[in-house]
Order: structure tokens, then sequence, then C-alpha cells
């Protein structure tokens, strides 16, 4: 049963084979584990900062491929191994790293390395991950109803707009008429219900969130990336809880300035710091606008906390007239790279601020893997401020 | 692909025949590049999924992209083998194709390791990894995704510990622990039994229980599929199905230099000897054949790797050239790598070839050096020893089913790499459902014991 010329199952492209691929249905399936995985990534994707300046709505993540563990013996050392051709027992083959470390190696490296590969995340899905398990007090009635009148269903009528027609209500009804007298129409036109809407006032879900950034020369650029990025994120997050939010954006060096969004996220300046002017700023927007009886207020001051030391009575006053009008008031300190050991003239006032029952935190941010964090860290400990709130029982 | 080679298959099957091939009729199929590239990372045509091939798959197109890989064929022994030719092979490139099946069918039939394995029922390889495929894709619809995953995660990371030496369909170990033979009966003992004629029953050894393992097992694909405590069956299939291939990879793998070689000697040859062959094709062809026994790319003074098919051709030429083609045969049926390095790769074809072992260095520099031909043959042969992993053994399983391996530090001379047995022992634990510990040795030579960890509720 040699196969000769003739036989049929000599070469003929089997259009089986175009149909279904099991390498990409293979890549696929590890596509899907690494997205599954992505959550330790999460610190990755939120420093990746580009997406602040572009308003981009996803963010491309540089990925590892996955890697199916084996047993393997350990590094022992530098490589070795059998090579051919033209050399000599003393010489030296192919060309010194320029980085010196086992960095990245042209595509003509042989090793099985983990090549990396870029995944594509949307914006929303990121601050789903981020805000998964934060639970924000968004429901909680500051005090009493709003002025904000709204359309509320409630109850049903005989007659109505056809495009309100309650079907379901509308069967039961007729049921309910058969049964009494049995052998009637299958449906009259006293069955019919038709829903009913209302006007009541809403309950207040409003919120304000001032945002307030050092932008003295004490911060240095990666400072003030770090700032933003946070305040990126926790807005993005804000906005899809709240109906109606309004952020305010402040940044102050020794004097303070209200910027509109876009700008803000550009923002750069230089000179002293004053930290006193940029609360007083903020105060002064509150008392402008804000009606706090119905509004939940929130502040969050990202700073290096380096403050002009004449001026920490001054802040400190501001800082109590703000934080009590607030809900929560927050303390991001970004020293990139050096935590430092003692306590800043900003983290002294906001401590003093918290000590005296105000609802308040800090956090150092020294790299961009604490952004995520920082936000679980505002939003668990005002989710628990707020929590203790309602219940009336703040220690 | 041009219809015109096939005409010239019967010929060449002739003219191998003459010149003392022997091989089990193989079924030629033209595929397209994709799936070729497919072939290569699966290693079969038809085989399980996992996402570990996904991975596999995309660097194997990165690499056909960037144009270093080209794949003309993949054959499949077995009886009948398959051969699976490149869609976009010209007319040439079949001619030499055809001409190298052949070599490697003649080698798969007769050399003893692949034999072996075929005779323990992979005959059938092709056909049995696809119905393993089938099984598995009806089980990830009966069980879900992550449970058959959890399942192939363990098999296939441990696909490499099989034990050649045992039977594919392997029996468990015995029960009782063989009894210890009876002394030699001599005329003293006779007597002594004489004495109470009772004594002899009382004195019939009670059956002892064998410990599990009763040595330490190397086969851990199936002993995990034998003796989990709490596996079920479906999953204990998928690891016999992954031994079973290994069953076959095996000695592809351990006969890769001389499989090649010996293919790549009778292309030449067939060739050579072909007068049928239009002079075009011929040509051709023989460009081809250079392109593929070329030990150094082009351009190049050295390459830091050795091409197998060059040291297989180059070993096999010597061999037919100073001891004629019937010893050649018989090395090609008794030997594997390991066999054929130490006794043909001579000092004096290591020089002629220009082998030579090499050193990294810190700065991404590799100095070559000096070193005998023993250790230029063990730099070559060092990253085959069993399979290409770590000796790793089952040496107990503790009485609260705590699996307990042991990897041989000695013999691999150096310990494994702490993380990955870790997450490897995860693996394990997920199927063997209870504690799992590993000993091996740090960087210091000091034992240390690992075990898996973030265990997850199963």
């Amino acid at each position: 049963m040699e196969p000769g010329p003739n036989e049929p199952s000599l070469p003929k492209i089997n259009g089986w084979y175009e149909l279904f691929s099991r390498g990409a249905r293979d890549w696929l399936r590890h596509s899907d584990k690494i997205r599954d995985a992505v959550r330790d990534h999460l610190p990755q994707i939120i420093a990746g900062s580009d997406i602040i300046n572009h308003g981009a709505r996803s963010v491309q993540v540089p990925v590892r491929m996955l890697e199916h563990f084996r047993f393997r013996l350990r590094a022992d050392g530098e490589p070795s191994g059998v090579g051919q051709g033209n050399a000599k027992p003393g010489d030296v083959l192919g060309a010194p790293n320029p980085s010196g470390g086992a960095g990245q190696k042209g595509p003509g490296g042989r090793g099985r390395g983990a090549p990396e590969l870029m995944l594509e995340f949307k914006v929303d899905d990121v601050i789903d991950w981020l805000w998964e398990d934060l639970q924000l007090p968004n429901l909680q009635p500051r005090s009493g109803p709003s002025d904000e009148m709204q359309w509320k269903r409630e109850g049903w009528d005989r007659r109505g707009a056809r495009s309100r027609l309650d079907r379901r209500r509308s069967l039961k009804e007729a049921v309910k008429r058969r049964a009494q007298g049995p052998g009637g129409k299958s449906f009259t036109d006293e069955d019919l219900r038709y829903r009913q809407l209302t006007r009541r006032r809403s309950p207040s879900v409003n919120a304000t969130v001032f945002f307030l950034l050092d932008v003295s020369g004490s911060m240095t650029e990666r400072d003030r990336q770090l700032a933003k990025t946070f305040f990126f994120w926790v807005a993005a997050g804000l906005r899809r809880e709240y109906q109606s939010l309004e952020i305010v954006f402040v940044a102050h060096t020794t004097e303070a300035w209200e910027f509109n969004e876009p700008d803000f996220f550009k923002v750069t300046g230089s000179g002293g710091t004053v930290a006193s002017v940029g609360l007083a700023k903020v105060g002064e927007i509150m008392a402008d606008r804000c009606n706090c009886a119905s509004t939940n207020v929130y502040l969050f001051y990202a700073s290096d906390g380096d403050n002009a030391s004449d001026d920490a009575a001054a802040a400190r006053t501001e800082l109590e007239a703000v934080a009590r009008r607030a809900r929560y008031s927050g303390y991001v300190e970004v020293t990139a790279g050096t935590p430092r050991s003692t306590p800043t003239e900003t983290a002294k006032i906001f401590k003093e601020v918290v000590a005296c029952g105000m609802a308040g935190g800090r956090f150092v941010i020294s790299g961009p893997d604490d952004i995520t964090t920082a936000v679980r860290h505002f939003f668990t400990a005002e989710a628990q401020a707020a929590q203790a709130d309602a219940s009336g029982s703040a220690p | 692909m041009t219809q015109d080679w096939r005409s010239h298959v019967p010929q060449l099957e002739d003219l191998a025949r003459e010149l003392g091939l022997d091989w089990s009729p193989v079924i030629f199929e033209a595929v397209p590049d994709s799936f070729m590239s497919e072939i290569a990372v699966y290693g079969l045509p038809v085989r399980m999924p996992h996402w570990s091939f996904g991975a596999r798959y995309i660097y194997q197109l990165v690499q056909r992209h960037m144009g270093y890989s080209r794949l003309f064929e993949v054959v499949f022994p077995g009886n009948p083998g398959h051969a699976y030719l490149a869609a976009s092979n010209g007319l040439s490139d079949n001619i030499l194709v055809t001409a190298h099946v052949l070599g490697h069918a003649d080698f798969s039939k007769n050399n003893m390791l692949f034999r072996r394995c075929q005779e323990q029922g992979n005959a059938h390889i092709v056909e049995h990894a696809a119905s393993h495929a089938r099984q598995i894709e009806r089980n990830i619809e009966t069980y879900g995704q992550e449970a058959v995953e959890r399942v192939l995660d363990a098999a296939l990371s441990l696909e490499q510990y099989i034990d050649l030496d045992q039977a594919l369909r392997r029996q468990r170990y015995p029960e009782y622990a063989t009894p210890v033979k009876p002394l030699v009966d001599d005329g003293f003992r006779a007597r002594f039994a004489a004495l109470d004629p009772g004594a002899g029953a009382v004195a019939a050894p009670r059956p002892v229980r064998a410990p599990i393992p009763p040595h330490p097992e190397r086969d851990l694909l199936w002993f995990l599929a034998t003796y989990a405590p709490e596996m079920e069956s479906w999953e204990r299939d998928i690891f016999l199905a992954v031994r079973e291939e290994s069953f076959y990879f095996y000695p592809v793998f351990a006969t890769q230099i001389m499989n090649e070689g010996w293919a790549s000697y009778w292309h030449a040859r067939l060739l050579r000897e072909a007068d049928f062959i239009p002079q075009a094709a011929y040509l051709d062809a023989i460009k081809c054949h250079s392109d593929v026994v070329r030990p150094i790319a082009a351009g190049e003074q050295s390459a830091l790797s050795v091409n197998p098919y060059h040291l297989g051709f180059t070993l096999w030429e010597e061999i037919v050239k100073h001891e004629g083609l019937d010893a050649a045969r018989r090395i090609r049926r008794e030997d594997d790598d390991f066999s054929f390095l130490r006794n043909h790769l001579t000092k004096e074809i290591a020089t002629d070839m220009g082998l030579f072992r090499f050193q990294g260095q810190q700065n991404g520099q590799f100095k070559v050096l000096a070193g005998d031909i023993d250790e230029l043959r063990e730099g070559l042969l060092s990253g085959k020893y069993n399979f290409g992993a770590p000796r790793v053994a089952v040496t107990e399983v503790r009485s609260d089913g705590t699996l307990v391996l042991r990897h041989d530090a000695t013999l691999d001379g150096r310990g494994l790499d702490v993380d990955r047995a870790r997450k490897v022992l995860e693996y394990v634990r997920s199927v063997w459902r209870r504690p799992v510990l590993l000993k091996t040795v740090d960087a210091a030579a000091k034992a240390v014991e690992l075990s898996a960890e973030n265990v997850a509720a199963a």
C-alpha cells in the first residue's frame, strides 16, 4: 500500500486548514488570562500618564507574556555552550551590551526570552477595577432634600398615555376580572392600567470636590506628575459615582488661582509655598458657590509638604475653616523617590486638624505604584467616616 | 505548489529502495504555511488546546515574520507516516523534501528508540493526539475551561517526566512487597522441619504491604494519574494523554542530531544519484540543501550554536566514508544522540568543523574556551539529559497524603530555580489536592524544602 503518484491522498490543500487556527485560539485564551491577571498591573496602568494629557479613552500597557512554569535548574552564572566557526580559544565574540546589564536584546536574541506585548485597556474598565471595592457614600442624603425636582414613577391609573401602558398589570386585572365572573371577554378597556408620574424632590447626591495642588518650585516635575495622576483617577472615579459633581481645580504657590480642568493638568509653576493662600482660595470658592447644606464637599490637597515656616498658624486656621465645612479633607504628600523620616509642616497641620475630630487623612505617594493604594486609602477611609457619620456615633 | 514534483516521488522511492532504505508508507500532504507554524508550535498536527501554545505560536509568528525560520516539512513516524509539506515550497524544494522525508521515514522505522516507543502502541500518534484533543475539548464543554486548564497546567508542566523504561500502559505497583526468598533448601533445614511438621506452616511470612512508591518514581505523569487521591477519572485521562504524547516526543528529542543528519545525508545522496531530475531543479535543490546544512549564517564568522543538520550530516558522511553503508545502518539502528556523539564525534572531525566551547561574560560577550573533545561532547549533550529536564522524582507519600518530590541536585550539579519550582508545585497541588513538598538544594548547596504557596481553597 505504498502511495503511488495517482493516489487521491497526495497533496491537495485541504480547505479545512484555512478555517480554523488552533494557535490563534490558544493565543486568545492566553490574552484572556492576561486580562484576568491584569489587576496585578493596575499600578502600572494607572501610572501611564499619557491619558491625562491626551484625553484618550484607552491606555496601552506593556504586559509580559505569561510563563507556563516548569522545573528549571537555577541559573548558574553566565551562559555557556558550544558554537561553531572561525574562532580560536581566547577569542571574544559578540558585541558588549551597551547598558552593561542583561537588558533588551535585539531581535536576534536567541534565547527564548519573554517578549513584551502591548495590551489596550479602556479607561472605563480601569476605573471599574480601581473603584471596585470602594463604596462611596454617595447615596446618603447630606441633609434633607435638595432643590431639584425630579419626575418619578408612582402608582397606576385607568387612563394615561399609550406609551405608559403597563401590560403585566393590565393582564393581572383581566385575570382578576375573569376569575370573578367567568366567561367574560379576554380584555376590556377597564382592565388597562397606565403608569403614572409625579414630581418629587430628589435627595441630595451633589458633591463638590476641591483639588488643591501645590505647584511651587520645590515640587519637581515628577512630583507634580504623580499628584496630577492621582487627581486624574480620583476625578474619573468620582464622576462616575456622582450624578452632579463639580470639581474645582486650584493651584497655588505664594498665590492661588482657579483653573479649568485641561489647564489644571498642564499647570506648572515656580516660587515659594504658602499653603494658607491656597486653602483660603478654596474656602472662598466654597463660601461663594456651595450650598454646604445639600452638597458633599471634599478637599484633596497635594503638596510636597514644604510650607513656608511662618505660615504654619495661618495655614492651620484656614484648613480648619475648610475642613469644618468639608465632608472629608485628604492630604497627599508627594515625595518622589525619598520618603521623609520626619513629618513635614503641612503634614503636621493636617494631623492636628484631624486630631480635632474633623474627617481627614494623609497618604504619602513616593512612586507611581502608590497611586492605586492612595486612592484606595482615601476612599475606604472616607466611606468608613461616612458610615460613622450616618449612624450618628462619630467618635 | 506545482503538480510536477509528485511525478518524481515513485522514482525517488525506487532509487531509495535500491540504496537500501526501508520505510513504512508515507502520506504526503501540502498544507498552508500558517498550519506549518502550528505544527512547529504544537509538535503534532492536531493537539490539545492550552494557552501556553498560544504564547509560543505568537513567538513563532514573529520569528517567521522576521524571516528567521522557514519550515519545509514535518514528518510524523507511524504506519503509515504523515509528511506535511509547506504549500509555498517550490518544485525543487519539494523534490529535496521528499528525499529528506524518505530518510526520516527510514530512520523512524529502524531506530531502536523509535521502534520501542512505536511498539508501545504509538504507531498512530497523529490520530491519537487528535483524539486526545477532541476529548479535552469535550471536557472543556462539560467541566469548564478553568477546571480543564488547571489539569493541563499541571500535566503539561511535567511533560518531560516519563520513564521510557516502563511500558506506556503501565500496571500499578504490586500491592505487597516481594517476600524474602526462602533460603536454599539443604539437608539440615529438611531434617529440622521434620522434627515438628507444624512449624513450617507457621513460619510462612505474612505479606508486607509495599510502600507507595516502592522506589523513587520519575514517571511523574503516570504516578499522579494513578495514585492521586482525589483525581477525577477525566483528569487522570488528561495526564495519561500528555504522557502518551511525551512517549512519542522523546525519541524525536533524543535522536534529533542523528535523525536530521540521516535525512540530510539521504536527500543529498538521492539527489546526487537521481539522474531523472531536471538540471535546473537539481541545482535549486542542491542550493536549498546547502542552506539547510549551513553551519553559520551568511556573512558571519561564527555562530554561538550548532546547526544539528550540519553536525549530523557531517558525522554521517564521515561514517559512510570510513566504515561503509552497512556500518552506518547498524549505527542508525542502535544509537541515540548520546552514543552517536560519544562514539563518532572525534577530535579531528570537531576541529575540521570548527566546533568550540564558549562562556558568557558579564558584559554580554562570549569567550571561546580551549577544551578537549570530551568537554565539547558534554557541551553538546548537556541539554539533552533526562528529556532536557531536571531530575525530579516522587520519593514518598506521607500518611496525611503529602506528596514528597526530590530533586537530584547531585546529578544535575545544582539546585532548582526556586520561584519556578514553587509555581510548578502549585500546579501539582491543584490536582494532587493534598500538600506537596519538594526537596532540592539552594545556592549554597544546602538542602531546602519547598512547598506550594497560595493554596487556593479547592
